[in-house]
């Protein structure tokens, strides 16, 4: 069943793989005069937060931002495509990265654009007075001192980052770093206009058609609180010749069945979200339904501080107890069921996919797994689950996690002779009781923002602020140190240990990899999307 | 009256200061803060946002700064929509609002109470019967049923109307149907039975029997007394009504103010909650004390000396 899904997701990427080849090549040929302008209507399905890059720490308004901004280089269903930079290179210790960018570079407002504008942005972004939610992410860019700069413990002056000239922009690194370039496609390394910036402060500036100068292949022109955006091909942009649409009109509709409506009578044309209870009935009927696997993992936390969870026999009994394939049938969105903790779509130093070569730790997805189960429970002392205390599963209050702890519920019940009750909190107050320890089984989601599986594997690192279940094995937090530090084989190698380490010992039952899901109308072709989630239409148009 | 309406006016400005007061603790008490995340903020960053919107001030000191700015009608920033005052949300958001809900109130009013008014009066009548088979519905079915099943009937299916957004005439029909269906259908009931007790009452038979033209009887004694209970239920209505629906603001996708009502207490956006709870909050109060004036012009046996004596 795994396999097949596997095989109906891969022939769906495949397929919308040949629609952005096909919207690719064939790029649309000279507008005829006085023709209508290309309009793309698109439901964003929420308002963003911000569309300020420096700001933003949220998937929608990197949807934006993707359009409106562009990084030193694109990336493009995980390839790297040049941005501002025309060309990079690497030095041969791996400890500087030197981008050489377009002179023809500008701004939205016809202003030339600059390595400066880059060095002010970055240094924006890792300030601590911005109060940038991403500032974390400067742990794992590597980039000199930035870390500490974002901590406040050194100066934005010591940070490794300059530029050479106007159109060199260097960056050295404390160690070297295999992901790099790809990360500085990600929103958070745009380049952004200190005048527009200081001209409103905490962001405003972004949502202010008059004040949002932006570098990437659309400039905003209309914003309406709630109701939606308007994005206006930048005629500036160094690639506006291949940008096939005039116009986008972004709509903020947070109910996927009223979106979808309004997609059926043609007045959407792309859609974030769908009706969950259409998405059987899509996959099997819509072509231009798309699955995409999303950098994360669903998993449940086991609280290590709890005697009753102290004998990894039961912790593994408890992970093969539950049938992961049929999960995620029920859930039947397209979802992977979880052999491990990286997902699919991370490449290993040979090219190879993480998840593929990794395994699955002889940790079935299906039922297979149970009769070792019910050993390994009796061998613990609790033969059929007697005497196994009853315990706690708790999640934070939805629909999608309660279907999803039910089937678990049952399955402990049946396969392993476990009681467990439901309990659910508010999404806020479970984080606070989460982070607190204080539950038996907790729901855990965690979803990676560079194609690196350390940033997944990371989180459950002694002392990690995320590390819910408070696993600590000297072993696991050495290979992450080492992977932390090296590049190529060896920060993989690292990787597979600390990965093999991890499901050796379980302290998280890995239930599912999560997948993100995308409609669009037949007429929108050469679409793209960043493997990091960002959509991506600067090379996109209409054709009737 | 004058005096009479003084105070009542000084005892609204107490209850809002009192709901203010009460919101704010609440909020502030349960767990979870506006900067929590599914990836939690880093306690740096965390120290950095707390401070910037001096949400580290000691709870009163908060509140005051807080009240403050609300008198001098500045209801601070958003912590949900970074860069965009409270008031912005609510100036943005308040005019759609307000239309969608001036037009249900109007059709709960032009519509309920006339049929109210008629199944009285055909008592036990096939109109009786209908009009009241369709007020159950209404009460029954709520609003989000009628919402989904209009935007996928006559928007999906017919496409007479749009399916989302306020962008042509037609496209009120949805929304005002769904926010209006409950309370229209619930006047038209309270308006029937009230009717129907009036008319049994002594002085409308002391009416006819003067000889008053049916007419007369009917709309000058029957409605007008009947009116009482309806007037009473409308005024806490309508301020409910002209400040939105979550519900019906959703699923229609209308850029309005009703979804802050919820979003902003899952967000822990609390000068948002702050903002349109006031805001209801002094709807409110205007409503009832309106509804109080309202009832002396109907009601001669109301008067408002008698209630100010004690």
């Amino acid at each position: 069943m795994n396999k097949r899904i596997i095989l109906a997701m891969g022939t769906l990427l495949l397929v919308a793989g040949f629609a952005f080849a096909g919207g690719g090549n064939q790029t649309t040929p000279a507008a005829p005069p006085a023709a209508a302008p290309a309009v793309l209507n698109w439901n964003l399905a929420a308002d963003p937060l911000t569309l300020d890059p420096g700001l933003n720490g949220a998937s929608d308004g990197g949807d934006i931002i993707s359009n409106t901004f562009e990084g030193l280089v694109r990336e493009r269903s995980g390839e790297i495509f040049p941005g501002m930079a025309e060309r990079w290179e690497t030095s041969a210790d791996g400890m500087t990265v030197t981008f050489y960018l377009r002179p023809t570079n500008k701004w939205s407002d016809g202003s030339p654009l600059t390595a400066k504008d880059f060095v002010y942005g970055w240094k924006r972004a890792i300030d601590p007075a911005t109060a940038s939610e991403y500032g974390w992410i400067w742990h794992y860019t590597n980039v000199v001192n930035a870390e500490a700069a974002n901590a406040g413990e050194v100066s934005l002056d010591q940070v490794g980052i300059r530029a050479v000239d106007d159109y060199t922009f260097e960056v050295k690194l404390s160690a070297p770093t295999d992901y790099f370039v790809s990360l500085t496609a990600f929103y958070h390394f745009m380049p952004v206009k200190q005048s527009s910036v200081e001209a409103k402060a905490d962001g405003a500036w972004a949502k202010d058609p008059a004040l949002a100068v932006s570098n990437g292949p659309f400039k905003l022109t209309t914003y309406t609180i709630g109701g939606g955006l308007t994005l206006e091909k930048n005629v500036n942009y160094w690639n506006a010749a291949e940008a096939g649409l005039d116009i986008i009109n972004v709509k903020f509709i947070d109910n996927a069945a009223t979106a979808y409506t309004a997609y059926q009578t043609g007045e959407l044309d792309f859609l974030n979200d769908v009706p969950p209870a259409e998405i059987p009935k899509l996959i099997a009927e819509n072509p231009e339904f798309y699955i995409f696997p999303l950098l994360g993992t669903y998993y449940y936390n086991f609280n290590m501080d709890l005697p009753m969870f102290e004998d990894v026999r039961v912790r593994r009994a408890l992970t093969l107890g539950i049938d992961r394939d049929r999960i995620v049938e029920v859930m039947a969105s397209g979802q992977v069921a979880a052999a491990g903790f990286v997902p699919p779509g991370m490449p290993d130093h040979l090219g190879r996919d993480f998840f593929e070569t990794a395994g699955n730790y002889g940790i079935p997805t299906d039922s297979s797994g149970v009769e070792e189960a019910k050993r390994l429970l009796a061998e613990a002392g609790y033969p059929n689950g007697q005497g196994f205390p009853e315990f706690v599963l708790m999640y934070n209050t939805s629909q999608g996690h309660q279907l999803v702890a039910e089937l678990v519920q049952e399955m402990w019940k049946t396969n392993l002779g476990i009681n467990t009750t439901l309990e659910n909190q508010e999404w806020a107050v479970f984080q606070d009781t989460r982070k607190a320890g204080n539950y038996d089984v907790s729901r855990g989601g965690w979803l990676t923002d560079f194609l690196d599986p350390m940033g997944l594997l990371a989180i459950f690192v002694d002392g990690n602020a995320y590390n819910d279940p408070n696993y600590n094995n000297p072993e696991y937090n050495s290979a992450l140190r080492r992977a932390s530090t090296t590049f190529g084989a060896s920060h993989f190698e690292a990787l597979y240990e600390a990965q093999d380490i991890l499901m050796t010992d379980l302290p998280i039952v890995p239930v599912y990899h999560y997948t993100d899901v995308m409609l669009s109308s037949p007429k929108v072709k050469g679409w793209d999307r960043s493997q990091l989630g960002g959509l991506d239409f600067s090379r996109a148009s209409i054709q009737n | 009256m004058g005096r009479y309406f003084l105070k009542r006016f000084v005892y609204s400005l107490f209850t809002i200061l009192l709901i203010s007061s009460v919101t704010f603790l609440m909020m502030h008490s349960i767990p979870g803060g506006p900067f929590t995340r599914e990836r939690a903020v880093p306690d740096e960053i965390l120290k950095v946002l707390n401070a910037k919107y001096n949400l580290d001030d000691p709870l009163i000191v908060q509140f005051l700064n807080y009240m403050g700015g609300v008198l001098t009608f500045d209801l601070g920033p958003s912590f949900s929509k970074v860069g965009t005052s409270v008031n912005d949300l609510i100036t943005s958001g308040f005019p759609s609002t307000a239309t969608v809900g001036a037009w249900a109130v109007l059709s709960i009013i032009l519509v309920g109470i006339p049929l109210g008014v008629i199944s009285a009066l055909k008592q036990g009548s096939s109109i009786d019967y209908s009009v009241m088979l369709l007020a159950t519905f209404g009460v029954t079915v709520p609003s989000f049923v009628i919402a989904t099943l209009i935007i996928y009937f006559f928007a999906g299916q017919l496409g007479w109307i749009p399916p989302f957004g306020l962008s042509t005439p037609q496209s009120y029909i949805g929304p005002v149907v769904a926010l209006s269906g409950y309370s229209l259908s619930f006047v038209s009931r309270l308006t029937r039975s009230s009717m129907l007790e009036v008319l049994r009452q002594d002085y409308i038979r002391t009416a006819r029997a003067n000889g008053l033209s049916e007419f007369s009887v009917i709309m000058k004694h029957a409605v007008k007394n009947a009116l009482i209970p309806v007037v009473t239920y409308l005024g806490p209505t309508i301020a409910a009504i002209m400040t939105g629906s979550f519900v019906v603001e959703r699923i229609f996708a209308i850029p309005g103010i009703g979804r802050y009502f919820v979003e902003s207490v899952s967000n822990r956006d609390y000068t948002t909650i702050m903002g349109v709870t006031i805001l209801y909050a002094a709807f409110y109060v205007m409503m009832v004390l309106l509804v109080d004036i309202i009832y002396a012009l109907v009601d001669p046996r109301i008067r408002f000396e008698k209630e100010s004596k004690n």
